[in-house]
């Protein structure tokens, strides 16, 4: 009775694992099918044709969700770094370190839609109009807490050693830290802002109501600009066939963004100084 | 740096006073009973929930919705998500566990629109075609799963593809959790002459509990505030049917769907008070799901995840 219940149970996990991992490798075999076989060399040179002619391209929103992420490293990166330093290093067992920790935990789960009210509030409701800019903003503020948890994380993976021995030399603190810790780790640190930008790079809902999309070109980050992510929803729920191609085309290219970015990871993680230090 | 650590708190605080100021408006005007009270009309008796042209709101139909597709995706998900974490920690073969740690890691990476764009295509029609139908002969009895839908799009729809997004979160972290409990434990366990799945109950389920409620209160906080996804899915109709198979609206799906082109300042002042109620909410849940791993994992040594 007992070995048979022990079975039982080892059957059903086993089961689970099945049913679990078997719909999501359908998922992702299935992108990457339809994916591929929309991809073309129009889509990454053209704008999108209007709707119901066939082809185009989604040039105008891969350029778009360049720019909205290059404004929103240029905020999250320096900060969420710092903010991680900070955590790591200087501020290691205070009260006030483990308050921050927790908040960027907490803030990690909020939804994003609210990050994008909290932007439109704040930016475009004053302006009165949608901008690439507060896309970017709403960007970067998410990507925050992100960054300064991945940069703490891999910071702590430096062994103490390394620490002793720099301080043991007669080097302040700071330098310390500055350039033999957060060297040590910033390969880590890199990927770890890698991550956070492929996140980010995949975000729909804040964009929705401040950069809006734009079916044209546009640099402008006074005005809606396109986006990946928002063009894969708009044409996901459109009626047109060839839309529908270049959503999936669009969804490929992300998706290989963030295998790269969290291959790279585990890759930089699993290796050299940073292995086992923990 | 410390400027920069206290960003963070700035952010919190921010958000908060945004969406304050801007719910001000619908706040004064229907109070509290903005999320449970609905405008009944004087000549159909029908409750009116959201009705933009004519200046009702009412939270009802969203909340009533965000409410059924997150407890439908923890209801799916649950059971699987353990079983994974037991599989995983406890009887894998080391060969597979690095593997299939990656496949999670990534799938918890995957935008939310992307899940949305595979279940517009892929699940919708399967569960119109051949799911739903089977529901609706088994257990349309009920009153639950009845057949007034003919798009496949629902809570149905939304709860299947929630479930999917949450399984990678929860998890995960019951699997963090699992593998902080000692292994003399498992030990002490075996040596009183358990069988494998005793040992599993008796020394790292019991004991990892907590946690695992910390790790499910994880998933819903997620689940709650999922958008895009359950936009693409559930219908956008505002409305409360006892059907699951019926199209709805929740909370997230809502914003998504109407603030850009809101039609004057009381609406847009009732979508920001939806807001504000799903950052209530998810902060509170997110932060008892954080105090409830920590709670187990505390001593453990620290992971990348």
């Amino acid at each position: 009775m007992r070995t048979a219940t022990d079975g039982l149970a080892t059957g059903l996990a086993v089961l689970s694992t099945v049913l679990v991992v078997a719909p999501l490798v359908a998922i992702f075999v299935y992108l990457i099918y339809k994916g591929a076989s929309s991809l073309s060399l129009a889509f990454f040179t053209q704008v999108p044709k209007p709707e119901g002619e066939t082809g185009g391209g989604m040039a105008n929103a891969i350029v778009g969700s360049a720019v909205l992420l290059g404004l929103a490293s240029l905020i999250g990166v320096p900060v969420g770094i710092s903010g991680g330093i900070f955590l790591a290093e200087f501020g290691r067992g205070t009260k006030l370190a483990n308050a921050v920790r927790f908040t960027a935990d907490v803030l990690n789960g909020v939804p994003s839609i609210v990050m994008g009210i909290a932007v439109y509030s704040l930016i475009v409701y004053q302006q009165k109009h949608f901008s690439a800019f507060s896309g970017g903003v709403a960007l970067g503020i998410m990507m925050i807490p992100t960054v300064t948890r991945t940069t703490e994380e891999m910071l702590l993976m430096v062994p103490h050693a390394v620490r002793e021995a720099a301080l043991a030399l007669g080097v302040p603190n700071w330098r310390s830290v500055l350039s033999i810790t957060v060297k040590t780790a910033s390969p880590g640190i890199i990927t770890g802002c890698m991550l956070a930008f492929a996140r980010v790079a995949g975000e729909t809902a804040p964009l929705i109501f401040t950069a809006l999309g734009n079916s044209n070109w546009s640099v402008n980050l006074n005005e809606p600009i396109a986006a990946l992510p928002l063009q894969i929803y708009t044409y996901a729920i459109s009626p047109y066939d060839d839309l529908h191609r270049l959503a999936w085309a669009g969804a490929l290219v992300l998706i290989v963004l963030i295998v790269a970015a969290v291959s790279l990871v585990r890759y930089v993680t699993s290796r050299g100084v940073l292995k086992g230090a923990s | 740096m410390v400027l920069c650590a206290l960003s963070i708190f700035g952010i919190v605080a921010l958000i908060a006073t945004e969406l304050v100021v801007r719910s001000h408006l619908a706040w004064s005007q229907f109070g509290f009973g903005f999320f449970f009270k609905a405008f009944i009309d004087p000549d159909s008796k029908l409750p009116m929930y959201w009705d933009p042209v004519n200046g009702h709101f009412s939270a009802l139909p969203f909340v009533y919705g965000t409410l059924v597709s997150s407890f439908l995706a923890l209801l799916l998900a649950v059971p699987l998500a353990i079983g994974v974490a037991v599989f995983l920690t406890e009887m894998c073969p080391r060969m597979l566990r690095a593997p299939l740690a990656f496949v999670t890691e990534l799938l918890a990476a995957i935008p939310s629109v992307i899940y949305g764009l595979w279940a517009v295509f892929v699940l919708v029609p399967l569960l119109r075609e051949h799911v739903n139908p089977w529901l609706i002969k088994l257990l349309g009895w009920t009153g639950f799963f009845n057949d007034d839908n003919p798009t496949g799009l629902g809570f149905v729809a939304a709860g299947v593809i929630l479930a999917i997004m949450i399984l990678p979160i929860i998890s995960s972290l019951t699997r963090e959790v699992m593998n902080a409990v000692p292994g003399s434990q498992r030990e002490a366990v075996l040596a009183l002459g358990a069988t494998r799945w005793e040992m599993i109950r008796v020394g790292v389920l019991r004991n990892a509990r907590i946690g695992i409620v910390g790790a499910i209160i994880l998933g819903l906080g997620r689940a709650l505030g999922e958008t895009m996804a359950v936009t693409m899915v559930i219908g956008n109709t505002p409305q409360i049917q006892r059907s699951l198979l019926a199209s709805g609206s929740s909370m997230a799906s809502v914003i998504a769907n109407e603030y850009a082109e809101a039609s004057g300042d009381l609406h847009l002042s009732a979508l920001t008070e939806i807001g504000l109620a799903l950052f209530i909410v998810t902060i509170i849940v997110n932060a008892l799901a954080r105090l409830l791993v920590w709670a187990v994992t505390r001593g453990a040594p620290a992971q990348v995840h």
